[in-house]
C-alpha cells in the first residue's frame, strides 16, 4: 500500500503538472525552432509573443463574458483563442513586413536579426503592459477539476490523493491536436515539405522555384497560432503574469536546443525533458522516502535538489552541457 | 543558331571580371563540356548562364529568346535546370519529396514526372521513402539529377558532377547523363575530369582565366597536343 501511495505521490506532484507544463512549452518551442530552421535566427520575442497573444485572448474572453456567453464547463477562453490568433497573426506579419523584412533583404548575419528580434521584445513587452497591465491575472472559468483529491482518497482507499485539473487535460489534449495537424501539415502537404526544403537548403530551395516570402509568412503564422496557444494554456493552467512569460523564454529555448534546433519534432519533446527535468529536480522527495523506508531510516530534511525559485537554472544547466556536449541536439537540428 | 547559347559573357561577383568575352552554346541532344584549369571561370560561365550572377555585356538565348535579364527562378521556368556542385539535395526530406521539390512549380500532378525518374534511376525507387542523406554519394547525385529533372527541362546544366565520387561511381554516372541526353536535353557540364568528361561530350570547351581558349569535339580537344599538354597531363 505504501509503495502504491509513494507512486500516486509521484503522479500527482511531477507526472502529471510536468505533462502540461511540458505540452506549454513545447508549443513554444517548436515556433522557436521553426522560425530559427527558416529565417535562420533566435527568436527572442518568444516569451512576449506568447504573452501578447494570450492578452488578446483574455480580452476577447472578457468580452464574451461581459455578453453572456460562456462554454459552460469549459473555460470561456477556448471560444476566445481564435480571435486572440487573429490579432496576433496580424501584429507578426506587421512586424514582419516593418522590421524584419528589412533585414532579410540585406541579408544581415543571424546574430543581428536576434539582436533585432530582442528589439521587438521589448516593443512587445510595453504593448502588453500599456494594454492590460503588469499584474497576474486569472481568467479561467468553467469546471476547474476533473478530479479531486478528496473523490480520489474515497475511490481507491489510499492515503494520497491525485488531482487532474480540468487545464491539464485541456492542455494536452488541445496540444495532441494542435502538433498533430502541424506535423501533417509540414510532412504531408506541398506547402510545408516546401517549408522544410526551405529550412534544409536555401539556395536550392530558390532553384526549385520554392517563393521564400511565402514560406517566410505561413512560418509567421504558425508561430503566431502556436504562440496564442500556447501562452493561453500556459494562463489558465497557472495564471497570466506579463513578467512569468518572459521568463519562460529561457525554458522554451532550452527545449528548442535539447530537440536540435530547426527540427520542429525535436523541440517538440524537448519540450517535455525540460518540463520534467526541472519539476523532478525541484520536488520535494521528503513524503515519497517516507512511504518507502522503513521507520528507522527515514529522512528528517526535505530532500529538495533545488528550491523551487531557482527552477531556471535547471534549464539553464541543461542549455549549457547540451551546447557543450552535444551541440545538435539530442534529435540532429542545426550546429549553433 | 543553337538552342541554349551564351554570347560573349563578361562579368564577376563584383570585383574584377572573371569570365571575358566567354561564349558557350549546345544543341537538344547534345553533351557539351566546359574544361580548363582551377580558377579558370569554368563554374562562373555557367552560373553565369543561369543567371546568378550579373553580366556586364553579353546575351544570354534559350530558343531565340533573350534571358539575360531574368532572375535564376524565371530561367528555372523557362526550362533551364541546374545541379550545383555541393549542397545539390535536401538531405533531410526523402527521395521522394526531393523530387515532389524539384517539381515545385508545376501545378498538375507530378506522379507520371516521378516514375519517369524512377525508370532513369531504378535505385531511387527503391529508396523512396528514406532519407537522402542517409544515401551514398553516387545515390545523392541521382538524387540532385533526378529532381533537377522534375521541372522536365529543355537545358540541363551539371556544375561538377563526379566530384568527391569514386571512379566506379563516376563512370556509372556518366551513363545517367547519357541516358538524360537521349531524352533530347541540352547538356552543360563543367569536370575537373577532362578526359573522361571529353569521352562521353559531344563538343568541349577548354576556359583559360575567363576566356574561351580552345573549343571543339570531344575527340579534336583530345587529340590537340596543345590541350593535351596543358589540361591533360601529356
Amino acid at each position: 500500500m505504501d509503495f502504491i501511495n509513494a507512486i500516486v505521490l509521484l503522479l500527482n506532484y511531477i507526472f502529471v503538472p510536468a505533462l502540461s507544463y511540458g505540452s506549454q512549452l513545447a508549443l513554444g518551442a517548436i515556433f522557436v525552432s521553426l522560425i530559427y530552421g527558416i529565417l535562420r535566427f533566435a527568436y527572442f520575442t518568444a516569451g512576449d509573443l506568447m504573452s501578447f497573444g494570450t492578452m488578446f485572448t483574455i480580452l476577447f474572453t472578457w468580452y464574451f463574458q461581459s455578453l453572456g456567453i460562456s462554454l459552460g464547463v469549459f473555460p470561456t477562453a477556448l471560444i476566445a483563442i481564435p480571435f486572440g490568433i487573429i490579432v496576433t497573426i496580424f501584429y507578426v506579419l506587421v512586424k514582419d513586413k516593418l522590421v524584419f523584412s528589412y533585414y532579410r533583404f540585406k541579408k544581415s548575419p543571424p546574430v543581428m536579426l536576434a539582436m533585432v528580434s530582442i528589439g521587438t521584445m521589448f516593443v512587445t513587452q510595453a504593448i502588453v503592459r500599456i494594454v492590460i497591465g503588469p499584474f497576474d491575472r486569472r481568467f479561467f472559468d468553467g469546471e476547474k477539476f476533473i478530479l479531486k483529491a478528496n473523490e480520489f482518497k474515497e475511490m481507491t482507499g489510499l492515503n494520497e490523493g491525485l488531482t487532474i485539473k480540468s487545464t491539464q487535460v485541456i492542455t494536452l489534449f488541445v496540444t495532441i491536436i494542435v502538433v498533430s495537424i502541424l506535423f501533417w501539415f509540414l510532412n504531408k502537404t506541398k506547402t510545408g515539405k516546401s517549408m522544410r526544403a526551405y529550412s534544409d537548403n536555401e539556395d536550392l530551395a530558390l532553384l526549385s522555384g520554392i517563393d521564400p516570402k511565402r514560406v517566410v509568412m505561413i512560418t509567421w503564422v504558425i508561430a503566431a497560432i502556436l504562440a496564442t496557444i500556447g501562452g493561453t494554456l500556459y494562463g489558465l493552467d497557472k495564471s497570466f503574469k506579463p513578467f512569468t512569460y518572459f521568463n519562460n523564454m529561457l525554458p522554451i529555448f532550452a527545449a528548442a536546443i535539447v530537440g536540435g534546433i530547426g527540427n520542429p519534432f525535436g523541440a517538440f519533446l524537448g519540450g517535455y525533458v525540460i518540463a520534467f527535468s526541472e519539476i523532478l529536480v525541484t520536488y520535494a522527495y521528503r513524503k515519497f522516502f517516507i512511504y518507502l523506508l522503513p521507520e528507522s531510516i527515514e529522512p528528517d530534511s526535505l530532500l529538495q535538489l533545488l528550491s523551487t525559485d531557482y527552477k531556471f537554472a535547471v534549464s539553464f544547466s541543461i542549455l549549457v552541457v547540451v551546447l557543450l556536449f552535444r551541440p545538435s541536439g539530442i534529435f540532429k537540428g542545426k550546429v549553433i | 543558331m543553337t538552342f541554349f547559347s551564351g554570347e560573349k559573357m563578361t562579368g564577376g561577383y563584383g570585383g574584377a571580371d572573371i569570365i571575358t568575352s566567354c561564349t558557350i552554346n549546345v544543341n537538344r541532344g547534345e553533351i557539351v563540356a566546359i574544361l580548363g584549369p582551377n580558377g579558370a571561370g569554368k563554374s562562373t560561365a555557367m552560373k553565369a548562364m543561369l543567371g546568378l550572377l550579373n553580366l556586364k555585356s553579353g546575351k544570354v538565348y534559350i530558343d531565340g529568346k533573350d534571358i539575360s535579364k531574368l532572375t535564376p527562378q524565371d530561367r528555372v521556368k523557362e526550362g533551364i535546370s541546374f545541379v550545383p556542385q555541393t549542397r545539390n539535395v535536401f538531405t533531410g526530406l526523402s527521395v521522394q519529396e526531393n523530387l515532389e521539390m524539384g517539381a515545385y512549380l508545376r501545378e498538375e500532378r507530378v506522379d507520371e514526372i516521378i516514375n519517369e525518374i524512377y525508370e532513369l534511376f531504378p535505385v531511387l525507387k527503391e529508396k523512396k521513402f528514406q532519407i537522402v542523406g542517409e544515401l551514398s554519394g553516387g545515390q545523392r547525385q541521382q538524387v540532385a539529377l533526378g529532381r533537377a529533372l522534375m521541372t522536365k527541362p529543355s537545358v540541363l546544366m551539371l556544375d561538377e558532377p563526379t566530384a568527391g565520387v569514386s571512379p566506379i561511381v563516376m563512370d556509372e554516372l556518366f551513363d545517367h547523363i547519357l541516358k538524360v541526353k537521349k531524352t533530347n536535353v541540352a547538356i552543360i557540364m563543367v569536370e575537373q575530369n577532362a578526359k573522361q568528361a571529353l569521352s562521353i561530350a559531344d563538343r568541349g570547351y577548354v576556359l583559360v582565366t575567363g576566356e574561351n581558349k580552345f573549343s571543339g569535339t570531344g575527340k579534336e580537344l583530345l587529340n590537340d597536343p596543345e590541350v593535351r599538354r596543358s589540361f591533360l597531363g601529356g
